[in-house]
């Protein structure tokens, strides 16, 4: 807790604001490594295959990023470009074509793809040619040994304890059981796993365990076995669509949970159906006061929702995902204007030094495998938008925490 | 100690995915044996049936019957095309495998340019919410797609079993060349087989529309435990498709109720594993 509220207090103006101006200091800077051509930063993204889901918003989230950044100049006076390539939400392809943007395209520099799997292919290539790489949304930090990673997500390095503390804290003592039920999907399948004991700690009598495989279709049989559990908190460790499934299926039962938590829910399907209404979750970032009064974070908003809407996506807001992967954005050229230069290993020191100043806050990477603060906060479903519920001092205006 | 209501539940929970399997696997089984096709784009053509069930009743407010009512012909007539692409082009059995495997990829790639890649869910009142029967729960629309589903099994199965179309179409499979010359049209009926396994398909699609989310990603969500059914059921039986999908679907349920769910997905292999083993000849 008091990691969480330390490191929210240093989302102050003025960090917020030397993030803010980070897109023009970059330009005004002199340029070193002077290149005639642009700067070429290369990353993967699950464009296809199970992930493409949210491949699309971190792609949506890059071109306004770089569009931003070029308007203003671009880095070190140069304009800069992004090579992109579809990993097909696989770690192995992930795997070769990072290689192939070190090799053959010879990228200067490098950022992460989507989901823990594949920022851990790209990982082990980074490191063997020792590249800096910064990434978002990497959900298990104790895989992560390499010296010059830098995760943008602040989950902090114990996020399996720290998220639940978070959460029950949150709840303190209006629930009695709960029903843990978990994909096996890795990075969900973990924080599900380091849950359970932090339950345990805190009185909370675990009535149900359950493990299901990631892609499984029919949730008829689990809800029958939540229902027959009768829990006060759902705990689900869900990636994806897979906490409407389970609402679906529980909602074919006559059921609602009484209280329900998702790990990794698509911000979109949860939010919009009318079953995930007083669903919880965890963020970093959403496009509401006060977290988007940083200057840019209204702007960076605005610029996404116009695009989402453009690309179809049907909740068309910020949330933690976006916000993680504009902070992506953020911590790498704010690496390279302060060093004024696009070496890794320079980069990778100063970041472990100072951090950085993003729309999510100020992220550290001085503790265990470069993780800082948990800067995580709680956000509800309310009238088909999420809403922040916890810590208070983040909590939307209006919004109220709802627990039954 | 599992209760009555739960095990009453999840068998009920197998019984529909075993019958959506055999929906789903109809039309492959279809062409499989009387086609030589091993049609992978089937799952390709469920899920453009899928998005377009979406788009004509999510978007523009037209009834699931008035959509299927569309549909079925508009695949009927996809599934020939195919057919007629696959004689043209002489594609054989295995090399089928990879040209409709092509046809998916690009089906997928085509509905995340029209629909994005996001998730799409038809939220409307069809087919909606459950009856309650004693303790259990029976969901409406996974009821009525399971009906339809076995009258389709039915249906196909007394058409080959007791048409003169099913019969021509038997002795064609046996020998083309005798069947042609007692006046069996082998490729007239090729193609009837064709459309018939497209028209599935649009069934298929519209129920995947109305009770799961759709993502161009899920073309091959079903692609295992469907291909299971087909083999478990013999390649060209409606009904043995239907009884496979129906022992793979009540299988992984109560794998799920009793024991665990991270272990129903073993369930069909394991299955299909044994049977081979034990009963080589059925595939």
């Amino acid at each position: 807790m008091s990691d969480l509220h330390n490191s929210a207090a240093k989302l102050s103006r003025r960090n917020a604001l030397q993030g803010g101006l980070a897109l023009a200091a970059a330009s005004a800077l002199p340029a070193i490594a002077q290149g005639t051509g642009p700067i070429r930063i290369g990353s993967t993204l699950a464009l296809t295959g199970p992930l493409a889901q949210t491949g699309i918003l971190h792609k949506i989230v890059g071109e306004i990023y770089l569009k931003q950044l070029n308007a203003a100049g671009g880095l070190l006076g140069r304009q800069v470009e992004w090579v992109l390539l579809d990993d097909q939400s696989k770690p192995e392809v992930t795997r070769t074509l990072y290689e192939r943007l070190i090799t053959v395209d010879k990228v200067d520099l490098l950022i992460g793809p989507y989901a823990t799997g594949s920022i851990l292919a790209a990982m082990g290539v980074a490191q063997r040619y020792n590249k800096i790489l910064v990434h978002h949304t990497f959900g298990i930090p104790s895989l992560a040994k390499y010296e010059m990673h830098f995760p943008a997500w602040p989950i902090g390095a114990f996020p399996e304890k720290t998220v639940t503390n978070r959460v029950v804290d949150m709840l303190a003592g209006k629930v009695k059981t709960v029903a843990v039920v978990t994909s096996k999907f890795p990075s969900v399948h973990f924080l599900a796993l380091g849950a359970r004991p932090v339950f345990k700690e805190r009185g909370i009598n675990e009535v149900l365990f359950l493990e299901f495989e990631f892609g499984a279709k029919d949730f008829g049989p689990i809800a029958a076995r939540v229902k027959d559990a009768n829990p006060d908190l759902l705990f689900m460790g869900a990636i994806g669509l897979e906490g409407n499934q389970l609402l679906e299926a529980l909602e074919k039962l006559n059921w609602t949970p009484k209280n329900h938590f998702y790990t990794y829910p698509t911000p979109g399907p949860l939010a919009l159906s009318p079953l995930g209404k007083d669903a919880l979750s965890f963020t970093a970032y959403e496009d509401l006061p006060p977290l988007n009064a940083a200057p840019g974070a209204a702007e960076f908003g605005k610029l996404f929702t116009e695009a989402a809407k453009a690309n179809n996506i049907a909740y068309p807001y910020v949330e933690t995902q976006t916000g993680a992967s504009y902070s992506a954005w953020q911590v790498l050229i704010h690496a390279a204007a302060e060093t004024k230069s696009l070496d890794d290993k320079k980069m990778s020191d100063y970041l472990k030094k100072n951090g950085a100043p993003t729309i999510i806050g100020k992220v550290r990477f001085d503790g265990p495998n470069n993780y800082g603060d948990d800067l995580m906060r709680i956000k509800q479903v309310q009238n088909q938008r999420w809403v922040l519920v916890y810590p208070d001092e983040f909590k939307t205006p209006g919004a109220k925490l709802i627990v039954k | 100690m599992i209760s009555a209501t739960l095990l009453g539940q999840s068998l009920l929970s197998g019984i529909f995915s075993g019958c959506f399997y055999a929906m789903l696997g109809l039309g492959m089984t279809l062409s499989w044996r009387y086609l030589k096709v091993i049609n992978l784009a089937h799952f390709a053509f469920v899920l453009i049936a899928a998005y377009l069930t979406y788009q004509l009743v999510g978007k523009s407010g037209l009834h699931p019957l008035v959509v299927a009512v569309l549909l079925i012909p508009l695949f009927f007539a996809l599934g020939i095309a195919q057919q007629a692409l696959i004689d043209y082009y002489k594609v054989n059995e295995f090399a089928s495998v990879i040209v409709t495997f092509g046809m998916a990829i690009i089906t997928e790639a085509a509905l995340q340019w029209f629909w994005s890649a996001d998730y799409l869910k038809l939220e409307s009142h069809y087919l909606r919410g459950s009856t309650q029967i004693g303790t259990l729960f029976l969901p409406i629309g996974e009821a009525v797609m399971a009906l339809i589903a076995v009258v389709m099994c039915a249906a196909v199965w007394a058409a080959l079993r007791y048409t003169w179309l099913g019969k021509a179409l038997r002795a064609g499979l046996d020998n083309p060349q005798i069947a042609a010359s007692f006046g069996v049209p082998n490729r007239q009926l090729s193609y009837l087989v064709a459309g018939v396994s497209g028209a599935t398909a649009a069934i298929g699609g519209i129920f995947v529309a109305l009770l799961f989310t759709l993502a161009p990603s899920q073309i091959f969500a079903w692609l295992g435990v469907v291909f299971a059914a087909a083999l478990l059921g013999g390649l060209g039986s409606p009904i043995g498709v239907l009884a496979a999908g129906l022992l793979l679907g009540v299988s992984e349920a109560l794998t799920m109720a009793v024991i665990a769910p991270a272990w129903a997905p073993v369930v069909p292999f394991t299955l299909l594993m044994v049977i081979l083993l034990i009963w080589p000849e059925r595939v």
